[in-house]
């Protein structure tokens, strides 16, 4: 990751070697090969594959009794991760996004899971928020 | 004066500024609806057992819904592709999809409140609920069809809308007909309903969002959702139409505008990933 910013420093055009690059960088516009740019529609179309069938796998597996609620609701929030995780990646481009963007979501993923914590705890009626009698 | 860095990466970050912008801003998105699906978690689990409503949406148009805005999705990232290989011919029509799907999404989700707000719940004086769709009100009395009958005490997790939706109410007087659901249109005249104990105003409600807090963390959350499927759509269609001259003139430029646009409707899509399972199927 490291040399990504040197190059970038230097108005160089992005990294042609390999095809992860889709312009972040200077001229991304036009210096592309369209081999590049296929194999990512390649890409696209295999995760657009994908989450139509983890849409279907989840209103089918809302269908079927997992034993308990919470395991169904476990089940069903696996699914979401995975196609959310699938969105973001690709058609987001964050599996190759520079080190800014990633702390930018690290950070917001700490706090959302803070907040998230927080909730739940809230509702643990032995924390101390709550007044004893 | 120019904006600067539209084009080149700005040298500490490695990105053109609109990246930066348009990711901070989706940072705070996330915030945004984790507050809203915080309250929905602590309405949840608060709930007293078995009063939290399930199964009050059609799964299938749910489902129809999510295909829509995946495919917009896709549409999205090949228009992006499209202009890198200075295929704007391609960009067009791929965008155009996109649009249309935004509309088919806004089309569907329309249906689904106005079939909320036409769903009417009228407490009789012996505290029963009958439960159905508008057909006609009129000074005093209203019609409902596919009438259902709750008695007072029965389980609220009684599903009166969508279809196969498992019966908590074959008890009542509803499977007198033998078949789901194909009950006559019931009238009941407003002599016959009960009032609320301090307003005095009839136990007419519809099942909009103060009907319950089901109802309530529904249309907030997919009313925010659906805000952000038009400003997206807006947006998109504002660079499809007379935003696309800047094609020519600075391709890379906007080229990166189509780019930062597709982040956000993404983020749009990636929403609407996780409120279709909390709020049709759980």
């Amino acid at each position: 990751m490291a040399d990504h910013s040197t190059h970038a420093a230097t108005k160089v055009a992005p990294a042609a070697g390999h095809g992860g690059h889709s312009g972040h960088a200077g001229h991304g516009g036009h210096g592309h090969g369209h081999h590049d740019v296929a194999k990512e529609v390649r890409k696209y179309l295999l995760v657009f594959g994908a989450l139509m069938v983890g849409t279907i796998l989840t209103v089918w597996a809302s269908k079927i009794h997992f034993g308990s609620h919470s395991m169904n609701v476990v089940v069903a929030l696996v699914i979401a991760i995975v196609k959310a995780a699938l969105v973001a990646g690709f058609f987001m481009h964050l599996i190759d996004e520079r080190k800014l963007i990633y702390g930018v979501l690290g950070a917001t993923v700490f706090f959302f899971i803070g907040l998230m914590y927080v909730t739940l705890w809230s509702m643990d009626p032995g924390s101390f928020i709550h007044l004893k009698r | 004066m120019d904006i600067p860095y539209t084009t080149h990466a700005r040298e500490d970050t490695g990105l053109y500024n609109a990246k930066v912008g348009i990711w901070l801003f989706l940072a705070s998105e996330v915030m945004l609806f984790g507050a809203l699906f915080s309250a929905y978690i602590l309405l949840r689990v608060g709930a007293q057992p078995g009063t939290w409503p399930i199964h009050l949406l059609s799964v299938p148009l749910g489902t129809v819904n999510t295909l829509v805005l995946i495919l917009s999705s896709v549409t999205v990232v090949m228009a992006w592709a499209s202009l890198k290989v200075n295929r704007f011919d391609r960009f067009k029509i791929f965008q155009t999809i996109t649009v249309l799907c935004a509309l088919t999404f806004m089309g569907i989700k329309t249906y689904e409140y106005r079939d909320k707000f036409t769903h009417y719940a009228v407490t009789l004086l012996d505290g029963t609920v009958v439960d159905g769709h508008l057909v006609e009100r009129t000074a005093n009395s209203i019609t409902l069809s596919h009438p259902k009958e709750i008695k007072p005490g029965a389980p609220v997790n009684a599903p009166a809308g969508g279809h196969g939706a498992p019966a908590a109410t074959e008890g009542g007087h509803a499977a007198a007909d033998g078949d789901h659901g194909h009950a006559a249109d019931r009238t009941i005249q407003f002599s016959e309903v009960a009032k609320h104990e301090s307003t005095g105003r009839l136990l007419i409600q519809n099942y909009g969002p103060y009907h319950n807090n089901y109802m309530a963390i529904y249309f907030t959350l997919t009313g925010l959702h659906a805000l952000h499927v038009v400003g997206g759509a807006l947006v998109i269609g504002f660079l499809l139409g007379p935003g696309s001259k800047m094609w020519f003139s600075d391709p890379e430029r906007f080229t990166n505008r189509i780019e930062v646009s597709g982040l956000f409707w993404h983020f749009v899509d990636l929403v609407w990933i996780f409120l279709f399972p909390v709020l049709y199927l759980l």
